[in-house]
């Protein structure tokens, strides 16, 4: 595994060009050009908005604008990762040519889409950090702990990325499954709703790493709270696993990608 | 003494037919599998079969063999794409493979950006791109598009561009496939010069071709695979004819094949007036061999006066000579019955290649034939190299000047 990261840095500047490559299609092809960042997270708000609103006439309480930001600060670490996972499944596939016929480290295809989406993540979350600023949001010490739910949410998705990239190489309709799952995911995932309106069945939805990633993300962005560091260890501990077996089973794969796909 | 590139008995297998690749055909065939052994493993065979040679720094080999012979193969196990199923290869240096010159290539980005885009993946830094970029683009000659999506680029041009990058890399070791005929001809002279500058760099090379000049002008060593095996590894000189032998073979029993599946189609022609019993003439000759050709027939009546007549074609149709008793004015007088013609067409003359010899007998006025035999194919097979690739005859020429 130390071999792979290895290899993966030294091919860094290939990264960077199919990153770049990816961007350059992406904007190029779209007239929207920059809004295409921000296109899926306003929708995804809006519809969160809209449940939300559903939700505060049923129970009968006014809707509250810090129900929004939290919608909008989970939102788009949401849609990145989902925008992550959708490239990264066909990142081994849809660059067939290039599997078979020149050698590097993989990984890197899986890495590079990934980052292209994490651009398109920086320029939502711009958009959204003057947003906060209008509301008058306000900043905290807790903020310092962003940092280390980003990066896990980053390894999170790249162990995950590998996973299903090679996976779907070997069996192809691995993307339409992923592709439902994600279609769905929203709802199972505490994005529109907190994890705390379930009461005791909480735990249920911050198993998923991604959900208390989510939920520690808005408690030290929007509310202000200490993050709940049982849940912040158990989603170190996953991630790094799924990330961890993610680079193995990638890695002891790889030489069989050409000849598969 | 050091090698760059060390293969050790390596072995290299693939399967056949339908693979199991989605979820929808893997889940059943999973369970299926634990009620019975049902037989559904898919055939392998072995591409590459306990292959080992050894290359020195500055070597400059090719690689030859028939179609499906492992070539490829090989070349993707050099460049580490595919691995071996047994055996161990090593690689010293930094290799680059110009196996696919295009493949990098984003339709959607401009000829700058795919230039970029290109040299990183074939494993150029930023900086020496940025270096070569100038010479790069002069060399394709597609400067005034530069800055044109590829996809609008004309496909020479697409493949033009695509060798220049390719063939700005500083490797130690570079594995060339077929890629050198791109182009038009003063282009082919740029990139067989682009070669030759990375010859006397001192950098190893090991190229896969079917083009016979320009291995001879280029290696000093030739590897010959035939069905996964290298059945030679030697001097060029010495290795190229057993490569053309190979084809010459190849392509005589495609004749054969051809001739028996007219044979069966038609049916035989019992009827005919004149038979051809039985022809003995050797299958395979060198060059200055005699050859002679001995024809027994049956007339099954008696027909007077009757011409014979032998040509001797090409596999490609081209009509080598031809003889005719009534022109060398050999009078014939009624056969009927058993009968023996001799031919004896001296020296043999013809180049290296598959031949089919006709023989065929005519009533006197050569209007009407009674039987055309066109069964029988020769082949003439090298000893020594010889550079005249296309030639139909060899014959020995004295020059005084």
């Amino acid at each position: 595994m130390i071999q792979m990261l290895k290899e993966i840095i030294e091919y860094r500047d290939l990264t960077m060009m199919l990153t770049f490559r990816d961007l350059r299609v992406r904007y190029k092809q779209a007239a929207m050009g920059f809004l295409w960042a921000i296109f899926m997270p306003i929708v995804a708000i809006c519809s969160g908005i809209l449940i939300k609103k559903a939700m505060a006439v049923v129970s009968q309480q006014p809707l509250d604008t810090q129900g929004i930001l939290s919608i909008s600060v989970k939102v788009l670490p949401w849609t990145f990762f989902i925008s992550s996972i959708r490239f990264s499944v066909q990142a081994l596939v849809g660059n067939s040519s290039l599997v078979t016929k020149i050698y590097f480290p993989r990984a890197v295809l899986v890495l590079s889409s990934i980052l292209a989406c994490l651009f398109d993540f920086g320029v939502a979350m711009a958009v959204l950090i003057v947003l906060l600023t209008i509301f008058n949001i306000g900043v905290s010490l807790y903020l310092l702990w962003l940092p280390l739910f980003l990066v896990l949410l980053l390894l999170y998705t790249f162990g995950l990325g590998l996973l299903l990239s090679a996976a779907n190489l070997f069996y192809r309709d691995i993307k339409y499954v992923v592709e439902i799952i994600l279609m769905f995911g929203i709802f199972f995932t505490p994005v529109f709703y907190t994890a705390e309106s379930f009461g005791r069945w909480k735990a249920i939805m911050l198993l998923n790493p991604l959900g208390s990633i989510l939920e520690e993300i808005d408690k030290v962005v929007v509310l202000h709270q200490m993050p709940d560091i049982l849940w912040v260890a158990y989603a170190v501990l996953t991630s790094l696993l799924v990330f961890i077996i993610g680079m193995i089973v990638f890695h002891a794969s790889e030489p069989y990608f050409a000849e598969n796909i | 003494m050091k090698y760059v590139l060390e293969f050790d008995q390596v072995w290299k297998k693939f399967k056949k037919g339908e693979k199991v690749n989605s979820l929808r055909d893997a889940i059943p065939h999973f369970f299926s599998r634990q009620d019975k052994s049902v037989s559904l493993q898919t055939e392998e065979f072995w591409a590459v079969k306990d292959i080992s040679f050894y290359i020195k720094k500055g070597e400059v080999v090719g690689i030859m063999g028939p179609n499906g012979a492992g070539k490829s193969t090989v070349l993707k196990l050099l460049s580490k794409i595919i691995v071996p199923n047994k055996g161990s290869m090593l690689i010293n240096g930094r290799l680059s493979a110009l196996i696919e010159v295009t493949a990098g290539f984003h339709p959607e980005l401009t000829g700058r950006e795919n230039v970029y885009l290109n040299a990183t993946i074939l494993g150029m830094r930023k900086k020496e791109i940025d270096e070569k970029f100038d010479e790069i683009v002069d060399f394709s000659g597609v400067k005034e598009f530069i800055d044109t999506p590829v996809k609008r680029y004309s496909s020479g041009m697409y493949s033009r561009l695509g060798f220049s990058v390719a063939a700005h890399m500083r490797p130690d070791i570079l594995l060339i496939d077929e890629v050198l005929s791109v182009g038009d001809i003063s282009f082919q002279a740029k990139c067989a010069q682009k070669i030759r500058e990375l010859l006397s760099s001192g950098a190893t090379i090991v190229l896969v071709s079917h083009q016979l000049d320009m291995i001879q002008s280029l290696c000093k060593r030739v590897i010959l695979l035939q069905n996964g095996e290298v059945i030679k590894d030697g001097p060029t000189g010495e290795v190229i004819p057993h490569y053309q032998n190979i084809i010459y073979k190849k392509r005589e029993d495609e004749i054969k094949h051809k001739i028996k599946n007219i044979d069966s189609r038609v049916g035989v022609d019992t009827r005919a007036l004149v038979d051809i019993v039985h022809v003995d003439l050797k299958k395979t000759f060198g060059l200055g061999e005699q050859i002679n050709i001995t024809i027994e027939y049956l007339a099954r009546e008696k027909i007077s006066h009757p011409i014979f007549s032998m040509d001797v074609l090409r596999a490609d149709g081209v009509l080598c000579y031809s003889s005719r008793t009534d022109k060398l004015g050999i009078k014939t007088s009624s056969i009927q019955g058993k009968g023996i013609i001799s031919i004896d067409l001296g020296k043999n003359m013809l180049a290296p290649g598959v031949y089919m010899v006709k023989f065929s007998v005519w009533d006197r006025e050569m209007i009407h034939p009674y039987i055309i035999h066109n069964k029988e194919v020769i082949r003439v097979e090298t000893e020594a190299l010889n550079n005249l690739s296309d030639v139909v005859f060899i014959p020995e020429i004295k020059w005084t000047i």
